[in-house]
Order: structure tokens, then sequence, then C-alpha cells
């Protein structure tokens, strides 16, 4: 077995030092009747054979791909809560310096310097995308942590945090709410308040998908007091971009936290960011930037808030400091927070990140960079524009809400969308998500069934846009 | 690069002192590669009227070379697994199989969307099933969920299968018994879950005593929601009370809940399900190699027995007539604790794995994982004694104890020593229990040469402690960071980088 080095004399040695006559003696002393007599039914493989059986399951599914490395998977446009985007082949190359990918979290400071910075590093970009702007000779307005697992369970922490600022426990959650993040508070709170009975309220969108503000504005009149926060996703499942300053105003007016969620930060390279428009917590989805899609996981939750509610944050912190040589460094901070120092009272459980996709997502925007990311983001708002003005153009066939959105539709087919779906599905092209389907169902939206969340980037070229659009086209009735 | 007061870039052994990205680069550089738009720009600030962003986001202004050599010369700041041994207790810092790697960047699994249709998504599906089969057939549980990102995901979402359970009952016990022992993450996990812990004391050799938990139970009547226990403890030694400690949190009408943290103990020689736990997590990021990647992704997959089934996280993978497909219909789940399927990339190395290994090979793993902290022990433990007389599993855990008595040395000062001998020290001052705990898990993978040094230089810094204190007292020396203010850290918060001024 190639890792594990020993041979039968070092076995022999190292028994003879510890004074025990066989290895199976180690175990003696746990009881009998606790123990497995037989050997674990698990057939093993050498590296050709291993590699060709993860090849023969990895050639059963296809993959989605922008047609530009179209090499046999489809020509995808599925978001959903995750939007692919081309990862530069950097950041994978640098992943992969053992360094990194085989390193743990940073206990010793003194040999875990890289990691630290890049997580430093990561919280600054995170709270410039998401934060509002930084003022000189001002402290830091609004601060990101080490990372969560993802942008839902990020979602149900900073409600949670929310609840904690507040010392009050009902959310808001305005419509339209990714279903799946939507699900994950509904579990988080459960466990918090009674199975089945979180304390969530929600509130419905109008024509244009935004949220009702008028319905808003009516429910915290009437809760007020009860308000931890009010949740928004913007862009919103629909793609629609929220008005998170007009519910902020509203939430604030009866002492609530506003909470955004962003499975899209690609997004803010163009749209005003959630903190400069009153947000006080902004839980995000970095996998789209950071990494393939991999069935949706490992991803990274981004996650910031204003540093006034730092004591309440979940999760991992790195801060500046210096050595006793007053050289800078950087160490893991403010851990009377975390659950190893105080255990019930803890902030939150999370112990294990999401660290490498962090980095993954830190080393994209610094390669795009000031100009690049905006770049990009106009690219994708083009494409997507582009899209939008020629479906909207087919016989039949419209936006099923009219707010702006940046690279993400909702379209409303002719017929069934997942009917649509299937006989594109055949012809290799992945069109959208249906609104109906398992797991993805929007109910709130009228005509869910007939309506397509279709997701560009720029890895779509024109020439799959019009592909797109023609072949909808035909196979609607 | 940093500059001296000459004026010239300051290194050692080529390692440069690196500012932070946003200390770098020119105005107007960029490391970005993008599409020519082949179709009509479009006006943001038009679309978007009062939510346009005027000012992008002051993200670095640098090149794809400025970035590369950025991260790369940060890498090199890390210690890692491929540098050397790195014995973190608890942690089960194992080699990381490079052909793992490789099979999880297979475009047939990394290139899927979580939002495909079934029908384009056998083989990750087919990937997900044999791996609940195989972790089944390793832990001896009926099912096993793959949704949870981390070990404390895993505790959140067996906590509540737990809470579910008794609620289907039309009960809700609030009263979960932990060793004080345990990890920080056990009693976190049962906050989350509006239950409250009950510490339990380990009994003066270490264990968890069958009276103790009597006497927990019965000071509680009709409120025992569970026990959560790790085995081995985090005192590295096996709960060999933990059958009848079960039947009696059983008896009181609790479930059991097992911390799988240190699986690696038991791999081949006890299938916890098979022994009265009726829930534990999996770490596929300790266990079954998956990397930490510097804090993370891990995956926390969670075993249940049959009668917890119908509260599994939705959805599940089921296999019927050769289609795999995903099941939501599940009206008693606790519903999903994330979005998607779970870290699916830490699933497939984890299956890469495990299917390299065999049954035979993960029983091996045992072994010489157990073999090697046993080792270790005897090797040290005139210097450095067990903190319990019952024998070491896959770890081995000491204190200062004996040091501190006889030096003015501590284990902060023995840890960062370990340095200097080209060593990560192991995990300190855990478990809470144990003052100054030095926590030592080798894991099979290492050497008896490199664990005859290991143990060398514990045992030279041992003779250093007496000879030489303030040598110890301020190490490291050999590092490019001294020791960090860390107190200055907690009391500035500086949490992100600033411009100056
Ligand atoms: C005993 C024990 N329990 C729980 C955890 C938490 O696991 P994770 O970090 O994967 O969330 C850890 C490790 O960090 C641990 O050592």
């Amino acid at each position: 077995m190639r890792y594990i080095p020993h041979t039968d004399a070092d076995v022999a040695q190292m028994l003879r030092v510890i004074g025990a006559p066989s290895v199976e003696s180690l175990f003696a002393h746990i009881p009998s009747t606790l123990r497995l007599n037989r050997p674990l039914e698990i057939e093993a493989l050498d590296e050709m054979t291993l590699m060709a059986h993860l090849g023969q399951l990895g050639a059963k599914s296809s993959p989605s791909t922008g047609a530009t490395i179209r090499e046999g998977g489809a020509l995808s446009f599925l978001g959903a809560g995750l939007i692919p985007h081309h990862v530069p082949v950097a950041v994978d190359m640098l992943l992969q310096r053992a360094e990194w990918y085989t390193s743990y979290t940073p206990y010793q400071p003194e040999v875990a310097q890289g990691t630290l910075q890049a997580v430093f590093e990561y919280q600054t970009l995170v709270a410039e995308l998401f934060g509002s702007p930084v003022v000189k000779g001002q402290p830091a307005p609004f601060v990101s942590n080490a990372s969560m697992y993802d942008g839902a369970s990020a979602t149900a922490e900073a409600v949670l945090m929310a609840r904690r600022v507040t010392g009050r426990s009902l959310a808001i959650v305005c419509g339209a709410v990714h279903p799946q993040y939507l699900g994950t508070l509904r579990c988080y709170l459960d466990g918090m308040d009674s199975v089945g009975q979180a304390s969530i309220k929600t509130v419905g969108f109008g024509s244009d998908g935004r949220v009702d503000l008028q319905s808003l504005g009516t429910l915290l009149a009437d809760l007020g007091n009860q308000v931890a926060c009010v949740l928004v996703q913007s862009p919103n499942y629909l793609g629609v971009l929220q008005d998170v300053a007009a519910i902020q105003a509203l939430a604030h007016k009866v002492g609530a936290l506003t909470v955004v969620a962003c499975p899209e930060p690609l997004a803010f390279g163009l749209v005003k960011s959630p903190g400069s428009q009153g947000a006080d917590i902004v839980a995000g989805e970095g996998i789209g930037l950071a990494s393939g899609p991999s069935l949706g996981g490992p991803g990274v939750g981004l996650f910031a808030a204003r540093s006034e509610h730092l004591r309440q944050m979940p999760g991992r912190l790195v801060g500046e400091t210096v050595d006793q040589d007053g050289r800078r460094g950087y160490v893991l901070t403010l851990s009377t927070r975390e659950q190893h120092i105080r255990r019930e009272k803890a902030t939150s459980n999370i112990c294990t990140n999401q660290g490498l996709i962090a980095l993954a997502f830190a080393i994209h925007l610094c390669l795009l960079g000031k100009s690049g990311f905006r770049r990009l983001a106009e690219i994708n708002l083009a494409k997507s524009e582009y899209l939008k003005q020629r479906l909207s153009s087919l016989r039949g066939f419209k936006m099923a809400v009219s707010g702006p959105t940046f690279n993400e539709l909702a379209v409303q087919v002719r017929g069934r969308a997942s009917d649509a779906a299937a006989k594109l599905r055949e012809q290799g092209i992945f069109a959208g998500v249906p609104l109906d389907q398992q797991d993805f169902e929007l109910p709130s939206l009228p005509d869910a069934e007939k309506t397509l969340l279709i997701a560009t980037s720029e890895r779509h070229q024109k020439a799959d846009l019009d592909r797109l659009v023609t072949a909808l086209d035909e196979v609607c009735p | 690069m940093t500059q001296t007061k000459s004026g010239l870039v300051e290194t050692r052994h080529l390692l440069h002192h690196e500012p932070p990205i946003f200390e770098q680069g020119a105005a107007g550089r960029s490391g970005a590669s993008l599409p020519t738009l082949d179709v009509p720009e479009v006006s943001a600030s038009t679309l978007f009227g009062d939510l346009h962003r005027d000012a992008e986001p002051s993200l670095p202004e640098v090149s794809e070379v400025d970035v590369t050599r950025h991260f790369t010369r940060l890498s090199r700041w890390n210690y890692a697994i491929d540098i050397g041994m790195y014995p973190l207790g608890s942690c089960t810092m194992k080699y990381n199989p490079k052909v793992n790697e490789r099979m999880a960047r297979l475009p047939g699994f990394a290139g899927l969307h979580p939002a495909q249709a079934e029908q384009t998504l056998q083989g990750a599906l087919e990937l997900m099933y044999r791996l609940e089969q195989v972790l089944c057939e390793i832990s001896g549980f009926a099912r096993v969920t793959l949704q949870p990102a981390a070990g404390a995901h895993g505790e959140l979402c067996g906590l509540m299968m737990i809470r579910a359970y008794h609620q289907s009952q039309g009960r809700f016990p609030r009263k979960v018994l932990i060793p004080d022992s345990a990890h920080g993450t056990n009693p976190a996990s049962v906050t989350l879950n509006q239950m409250e812990c009950v510490p339990l004391k380990t009994s003066a050799d270490g264990l968890l005593s069958a009276e103790t938990v009597r006497a927990a139970v019965a000071q509680h009547p009709g409120d025992i929601a569970g026990l959560m226990v790790t085995n081995p403890s985090t005192l590295g030694i096996f709960e060999e009370h933990l059958a009848e400690i079960s039947e009696i949190i059983h008896q009181a009408g609790g479930l059991v809940y097992m911390d799988g943290a240190n699986f690696n103990a038991l791999l081949g020689k006890v299938r916890p399900g098979a022994t009265g736990v009726d829930v534990m997590h999996i770490n596929l990021h300790k266990t079954f190699t998956t990397p930490h990647g510097g804090g993370g992704p891990g995956s926390g997959p969670v075993g249940v027995v049959e009668k917890l089934i119908p509260f599994l996280p939705t959805p599940t993978v089921e296999h019927k007539d050769g289609v795999y497909h995903l099941n939501y219909n599940r009206p008693q789940s606790v519903g999903r604790l994330r979005s998607f399927f779970g870290n699916f990339g830490m699933h497939v190395r984890a299956y890469t794995y495990i299917r390299e290994m065999g049954g035979v090979g993960l029983t091996q793993a045992t072994e010489m994982a157990v073999l090697n902290a046993v080792y270790l022990r005897a090797l040290l433990h005139e210097e450095f004694p067990p903190v319990s007389d019952k024998p070491s599993m896959h770890e081995y855990v000491t204190s200062d104890k004996k040091l501190k008595k006889e030096t003015s040395v501590q284990t902060l000062d023995i840890a960062k020593r370990l340095i200097d001998y080209g060593f990560h020290p192991p995990t300190v001052y855990f478990p809470l229990v144990v003052p100054g705990a030095l926590m030592i898990e080798p894991t099979e993978t290492e050497s008896k040469e490199t664990l005859d040094q290991f143990a060398s230089a514990l045992l030279a810094i041992a003779k250093e402690a007496h000879s030489e204190p303030d040598r110890v007292k301020h190490a490291p020396h050999q590092t490019a960071l001294r020791r960090l203010d860390e107190t200055k850290a907690a009391r500035q918060p500086r949490l992100r980088w600033m411009p100056q001024g």
C-alpha cells in the first residue's frame, strides 16, 4: 500500500519498543462484543484500474459548458444560484500548490503566514465588493469573515446573526429568494424555534419581480418590534435587481436589520454594493467565480457585515498584527466568539470552512482587477440584454417579470418550460431551469410551469445565444 | 517587496517578505483575459439608474505574473503535509493522494451543474450512491447523507434528526449529555437546536463512566434527548463503557450521537452503527484524505440507524432498475442544510481513496495509525507522560505538566520550538480538560524514521527546557516571523487592508 510506509521489519521493531506482541494486541482493550469480526467488503484497485473506474463514472454524465469549451458537454444556460464563469487556468494551477491545499487551518501563525495573509486579502476583497466604500482615516465600515460553507448556509447564519444583534426572532423574507436558500433558512430556524414553526414571514413580488414594498411596509407596521431582519436577495431568484435602499429604509424604521443574499457577486461590478444601499449583513456565494460548478460544491459562502456588529459575526477572522520584532504579520483573531472558546455560547458552530475556494475566489478577483471585474460584468450584462431582446421578439415569449436584470432572465415560453428544456437537451443544450423543476420551483410565480430561468455569461458567444433562441422557437408549440 | 533602509530588497533563502497585493501593481494594469464583445454594448447606468455603481470596486491592478508570484510566494510561508509530518491531534493530517485531485477534476464531475436533469447526472449520482454504500459498510449504519459541508455541519444535521425523531413521537426532550473533553463544536451545535448541554465529567482514568451517565440521566427524568460522545475520545482512548452507556441513554428515551472525528482509529475494527450508536458524522477531510485546503472545504457525511432514515436531509439518492434518481418525497425529513448536494468534489476524492485502499487497506491504515501513536507514546512517555493510563489509539495526548513543574517552559513554548526542528506542532491546549494539552496524531502515513526524528526533537526540547529555557521560550528562531502579537490583533482589530493616510 503506497500510502503506508511500514515494512515488516519496521513493525516488528516498533512493537518491540512498545512491548506489545502484535499489532492486533493494540486493539485488545476494545470489548470483543464491539469488534467487527470480518474483513470490510470493499475491493482495492490499483491506480490504473481506479482511474478507469472513475473515468467511466465521469463519462456517464454530461458536463455543462459554455460553447467555447464545448468538448462532449452540453451548451448550458443553467444558473439558479450557480452561474459558472470562465475561471482562468492560473487559479487552479495556483491552488494545486501543495502549500495551499495540503495545509491545515492556520493555528500556528509562524508557519502559516501564507494562508493567513491570503485570507486577510480575501476578507478585504469581499468587504470591498459587498460593503460601503472605505473613507480614508475612518475605521473600516464593513468586515468579512474567512468564509462560510455556501451561500445558503451563509444566508441562514446571517439571519441568526441578525436575531442576536436585535434580540428579536422574526425574519421577513422578500420574494423571490432562491428556494434552496429559503429551505436552508427554514431548516436552521426550525432548529432555533420549533420544528415547522420557523419564525419566517414572506412577502411576495410584483409584476416587476421586485418585492412588493407596500405589503412589506404593512407587514413591518404590524409586526414592527418582533422583526429581526428583512432578507432580500439581489439579483433575486428571477434575476431581478432589488431596490435594497428602499427596503432598508422600511426595515430601519422598525429597528430591523437588512440582510442581503447575493448568489451572483459579479453583479456588483456594475450595481451599487449592498453595503452602500444600507445593508447590514451580506451573504453570498463565490463558486461561479472561484471554481468549476462541481455539482454545486465545494463553493464558498461569502459573508460581510457592518463593523459595529463584529462581535456577533460567525466564523473565523484573520487580523493584522506584528511579530515580536515589529514586522507586519497575520493571526486568527477575535476567537472568543467561536465554538472552541465559547462552546455553547458561540456565535456559530462552524469550524472547518471553505478556505481553499475562498483563496480561488480571491485569486480570480486579483487577476480580473479593478478594470477587468467591471468589464466582465459589462460583458455579462450585454450578453443577457441581447438574449432578452431576441427572446422577447419571439412569438408568445416574454420576460416573466419586468424589473432590471443582470445576467439571468426568467422567460415565459410557449407551452411547458420543462418540455422545451427536454427537447433542447436532446440537441445538446441545457436551456435553463424550468421553474417547476423539483427543488428549483418557485410556486409564487404565476405560470411557473411556463417559465425558464436562463443564465448567460461571458462563456457564451453570440452564436450560442442565437442557437438557443432558434432552437427554443423551433421546439415550442 | 519590502525594502530595507538601504533600498535593497530583503530576502531570506529567496523567500520574499511579500506585501499585501493591494500595495502592488500600477494604475491601469490588469491580469484579465476577456473576450471581445460580439453583441451590442449596453449602458448599465441607463439600465440600472440609481442602482448603478459609479466607482468600480477597488480591486488590485496587477498582471497575471504579479498574481502568480504573489500567491506562489505566499504559499512558501505555509507548512503543508507535502512538506512534512503534521501531527495535529484530532485533525488526522494524513497524506492527500494525488490521484484524488486528478479524479475530482474530470469534466464529468467538475463540470456538472446542480440544476441539470437527473438523466444527465447518472455518473455523479452513481458515485454518491456508491460512496454512501461504502461508508455504510465501513461505519455499520443503515444510510448516510452526504449533504453536510463539514464535521460541525454534520453535528447540526445529526442533532436535527434526533430532535425531529423525538418530535415525531410527540416529545421534545432538551438535554444533551456531553463529556467535558468534547470539541467545542458539539455544545455549539446543541445550542443551534434549542437544546441544552449537560456536561459530564471524565473519570480519573480518562474514560466516561456508566455511573456518571446514569447520575446525569437521573437528574433530568424524561428530558434526555441524547448523548454526544467522541470515540475514541479526545484523549485518544477508546470509550470502553460505551455499550453500557448507550443502553442507559436508550432506556431514558435518548439517542446516541457519536462524533466521528477520530474514526481513523476504528476502520475495519469497530462499526459504530452496529454497536449502539444511532447517529455519527464522518469527516471525509480527516479519515478519508480529502485535503484541508488551509481551513476547508471539508465534508461531513452523517450515518444513521434504520429508525432515523425518514429524517435524513432531502434529497436522498436512490437506485432502481439501473437508474439513479433523487428522492424529494420525504415528508419527515429535516429538510436541507445548504444548497445543492454537499461538497461533491470532496465526495469524488473520498470515494477514490476508499476504492484504492479497499477494506483491507483501510484496516491496515487504522492499524498503522494506532501503531504509530502508541510507538510515539513509548518513545516519549518518560518526559511527556500520557494524560491517561489507558492505551492510546490513533493519538497520544500528553501535556506540559512534568516540564512545567521542573522548568519554566510550557506547552506553547514546546510547540513553537518544534517548528525550529522542522515539525509542525501538535494540537495544543485542546481538550480543555487537560491543562497544557499536547495532542499528537501522527497518522499511518508517517514512517518510523520520521517518528524517530519527531520524538528526538521533543526529547531535545525537554533537555533544552532545563539547560537553555530562554531559547525554548523565545522560539521559533528559524521562521521568517517570530511570535505574533495576538493581543494587539484582538484589541485593535484590523480585519481588512486599508489605504494609508
Ligand atoms: C473532535 C472534533 N469534533 C468536531 C470537529 C469539527 O469538525 P469540522 O472542523 O469538520 O467542522 C473537530 C475538528 O475540527 C474535532 O476534532
